[in-house]
């Protein structure tokens, strides 16, 4: 909120935060759907205004799937682009920077993904498809490009040790998660990235990137035919393989607790929270309503209004539910000088409780529904938003019709279900608070 | 490299098809000399709106830095039509996502919202344009939340205080010597007439740009601008010294101590703007040097440095041809484990040397213009982008046109000019270096654990 001072990497979080709002509503873009031979699930909704593609392909292979190995996934994730069907990583970053194509990988908790955007002529389109095939069917994990690779992953989980932030996040996913997959860090840590080799890459490359475990979202300017073409020839080099297993579920958590880990920074970094809900789940509405108003609306939302407009501890604060395929977090994340800290907590407490107890107002109702479902429309702006849509209704097997419901489903919530099912799902006497540093205040 | 080649000329019919979805900009001026600025794009039904004002940290002096940045928090805190939170509650239950921004150069404030709302949005931000009331009970909670903010982006932060620290040593004169939020020290000496005369002086419509991109018809918007921005008076903001830096007479070093796990350098070299630039061309071949050194993966520093030295871990290049005052070429990077900060700086060094004496290969041309020609295509993607660089163009003074203006002039470089350009400013008595060194974290482990009462 307020003010872009230094340009630096958000993406990460927009990335995560993008996959945790997936809303909307009130006539989506119109989805086709359709499964290719070998069984690739394909998601397109045409777009030709702009000579341009979008290409996302998720698998269901992140580091939920780490097992005794964590930062598998990760890493498998880092070295697609780094040597594939013959090519270095010269060669493969050349072939698609020379036609202006850009492409991206990336690993999360549920599933990994690889993303191409190219100009849709085809004299620049196939080159850059030509690698991406390479890519996503054929990495080879070269030795020498993997050492370098587990080393730069090995010194990121350093540099977050200096991060009191991502030390919170760390602490605060184990103690939410304990033994369950969701537990574990997504680069892995120190020991378990050191004892990888090329070998577990290759093997949980071979059992996850395979057809039947992945969804392809396509958009931009092609027609259908095209676009059954390019997702035949996607898949054609593709194992049909087999679906991932379901992620297990989540065990409540059975009692309050409050960790703090010192750290040499002027602010404290804040997690409170709980395993929250898992997608699809029949109280998403309510939940995602009553959130907008307690914590996830911005500057008129509760949280905001109590502990920064009011009170002046925080420049962010705010809460959501992580939508994933087991029951994801629902958090409450915020950051003030050490001094405050235990007063910021209180508030942000007595504020969640309260709600619970009193539910929200009907003016809030009003205000949230006419905020959610009005701006609707600025989610499925640009190609970019919707190829990601795709990729998240296609990965968790949303209803091809999510986009045109949600705001007939958020309007149809009442005061009633908001408060029952943040009694259900929320409970403040078992939650988890993280909270590291703000030692020089 | 054929294929590139046809690229370059392909994409001017790109262009054409694609200025037909986006459509052309539209330019108006209101009597009292706020520009309007209005660009149609009927891809989806919504439209963002934002007014840029002609003021940002570059136009601080000493003993009140931060006070831009400040006043943008202020501008939410209330008129007397619109008392604090107002205009927050009515855009959000438009269905508006807004914000504001505060850079060196420029403070905006943005609402993106179904097309058909914008009314609203020019009703709000033309009252508080004039009319805020700057409550001095706001103003002290307000502070205390940009302090926040700075500790947050700054100071728990070792490379964000590492780049403060530079561009204090960077810059003699230039106001880009100051960070955008603020001195502490500054920052907790600030008082509401401060704010009251910043605001008096900067915020009128002669010192404003509306600009709005997305489904809207450009003449009905000016028909909008004129009713709610057209009956404000305008003010006298003051012409704009030219601020420029003396002559660097030899490199200069800083280290910065902070709470840190890997070391890290920032370099940078003194040039021009295209607003301070004597030869048009060369702030262009700075830009396409950039793209040498830092344009995606296949680029120098990834190559060269991260992939086949394994020296860096993480290396970039920055230059921002578009500051309004004289800036500087930046380079940074992260040493790997096995090399020390000083190895990292010599062989970014290496870098360097070899662009003022070889000149880049014609691949390495070709595909940076490829690329800057693509991400033109690439930005018609998000009316927020253009609105963006459409405001920014126009609030620095080089205009919007250069938008349209920009792929020509990147294809127009040659190799020759980009290793001219090397030879003329990549030099060592014109660069400031800062060193990161880190300082004891502590060991993360947790100290205490506690079961919660329920009073907690």
């Amino acid at each position: 909120m307020k003010a872009n001072i230094l340009m630096r990497s958000l993406l990460a979080t927009l990335l995560l935060l993008l996959l945790a709002t997936v809303h909307a509503a009130l006539a989506g873009p119109a989805i086709q759907h359709w499964t290719t031979e070998n069984g690739l699930r394909v998601y397109f909704v045409p777009a030709d205004e702009l000579p341009m593609i979008d290409i996302r392909v998720t698998f269901a292979a992140g580091s939920a799937r780490d097992g005794a190995q964590p930062g598998v996934a990760a890493l498998t994730s880092r070295m697609l682009t780094q040597g594939a069907g013959g090519l270095s990583a010269d060669q493969i970053a050349q072939a698609f920077e020379d036609v202006g194509a850009s492409i991206g990988t990336g690993a999360l908790r549920d599933m990994s993904w690889l993303s191409l955007r190219s100009l849709s002529d085809p004299t620049y389109l196939e080159p850059a498809l030509e690698a991406f095939t390479h890519v996503l069917w054929q990495p080879d994990f070269p030795q020498a490009d993997f050492v370098r690779s587990q080393n730069q992953t090995l010194l990121g989980i350093k540099a977050a040790e200096a991060s009191p932030g991502k030390i919170a996040s760390k602490a605060f996913y184990k103690a939410l998660y304990g033994d369950h997959p969701y537990a574990t860090p997504i680069q892995g840590t120190k020991a378990s990235v050191e004892a990888l080799t090329t070998d577990d890459l290759k093997a949980f490359h071979q059992r996850y990137f395979v057809a039947r475990n992945g969804v392809l979202a396509i958009t931009g300017n092609l027609s259908r035919s095209d676009a059954e073409k390019l997702a035949e020839r996607l898949s054609s080099g593709l194992k049909k393989g087999e679906p991932a297993p379901a992620t297990p579920k989540v065990p409540a958590l059975k009692e309050a607790k409050e960790i703090r880990i010192p750290f040499p920074s002027r602010q404290a970094h804040v997690y409170m929270g709980q395993p929250g809900i898992e997608r699809g789940n029949p109280d998403y509405y309510p939940l995602y309503l009553g959130n907008h108003i307690l914590g996830g609306g911005g500057f008129t939302s509760r949280l905001v209004k109590e502990v920064r407009s009011k009170r002046g501890y925080v420049y962010s604060i705010y809460s959501y539910f992580l939508l994933m395929a087991a029951q994801g977090p629902y958090q409450i994340a915020m950051q003030t000088r050490g001094s405050q800290v235990d007063d910021a907590i209180k508030v942000s407490r007595e504020t969640l409780k309260q709600f619970i107890t009193d539910g929200a107002d009907n003016e809030e109702i009003i205000a949230s529904k006419k905020n959610i479902t009005g701006s609707f429309p600025l989610r499925i702006a640009s190609n970019g938003d919707i190829v990601e849509y795709l990729a998240v209704i296609g990965f968790y097997k949303l209803p091809l019709d999510y986009l045109d419901t949600f705001t007939q489903h958020i309007e149809a919530v009442t005061a009633e279900q908001i408060t029952d099912a943040f009694k259900r799902h929320v409970h403040p006497d078992q939650m988890v608070t993280v909270i590291v540093g703000g030692d020089k205040e | 490299m054929q294929r590139i080649i046809t690229l370059l000329a392909m994409l001017c019919i790109v262009f054409t098809t694609g200025a037909q979805a986006a459509g052309e900009v539209r330019e108006y001026m209101l009597e009292n000399g706020m520009k309007v600025l209005v660009k149609p794009d009927h891809r989806a039904p919504v439209a963002v709106s934002q007014v840029w004002y002609k003021v940002g940290s570059s136009a601080e002096h000493n003993g009140i830095t931060g006070i831009s940045h400040v006043l943008e928090h202020m501008m939410f805190k209330g008129t007397k039509s619109y008392p604090a939170g107002r205009f927050s509650a009515i855009i959000a239950a438009n269905g508006g996502e807004e914000n504001a921004f505060t850079g060196r150069d420029y403070t905006a404030y943005y609402q993106f919202m179904g097309s058909d709302r914008l009314e609203t949005a020019f009703e709000l931000e033309a009252d508080r344009m004039r009319n805020l009331l700057l409550p001095e009970d706001e103003f002290q909670k307000e502070r205390q939340v940009v302090r926040e903010e700075r500790f947050m982006r700054t100071e728990d932060k070792p490379e964000a205080l590492t780049y403060e620290r530079f561009n204090a040593v960077a810059y003699l004169n230039t106001p880009y010597r100051n960070p955008v939020i603020g001195w502490d020290e500054d920052l907790k000496a600030l008082t509401v007439d401060d704010l009251r005369a910043w605001y008096e002086t900067y915020y009128a419509p002669n010192n404003a740009t509306l600009v709005v991109v997305g489904d809207v018809d450009p003449d009905a918007i000016f028909g909008l601008a004129k009713k709610y921005f057209g009956k404000l008076k305008p003010s006298k903001p003051p012409v704009d010294k030219p601020r420029g830096e003396p002559e660097q007479r030899g490199e200069r070093r800083l280290r910065i101590h902070a709470p840190a796990k890997v070391p890290y350098v920032l370099i940078g070299y003194q040039v021009p703007s295209l607003k301070t630039a004597e030869e048009d061309w060369e702030p262009y071949a700075l830009d396409v040097l950039a793209g040498i050194l830092d344009g995606g993966s296949s680029a120098r520093l990834t190559s060269e440095l991260i992939r086949k030295q394994e020296i860096a871990a993480s290396a970039s290049a920055g230059y921002n041809l578009t500051a309004k005052y004289q800036t500087l070429f930046m380079l940074d990077a992260n040493p790997t484990e096995k090399h020390s900060i000083e190895e990292v700086e010599q062989a970014l060094y290496q870098q360097v040397e070899k662009l003022r004496s070889e000149l880049a290969s014609d691949a390495e041309m070709a595909r940076v213009k490829a690329q800057v020609i693509a991400s033109k295509v690439y930005e018609l993607d998000s009316v927020r982008q253009l609105a963006n660089q459409m405001g920014a163009l126009e609030t620095i003074g080089l205009g919007w046109q250069l938008m349209d203006q920009y792929p020509e002039k990147i294809k127009a470089v040659t190799a020759e000019q980009v290793r001219k350009v090397a030879q003329k400013y990549l030099i060592e008595k014109h660069r400031t270096v800062a060193v990161l060194v880190p300082e004891d974290v502590g060991n993360g482990k947790q100290t205490a654990e506690k079961e919660v009462s329920d009073e907690g």
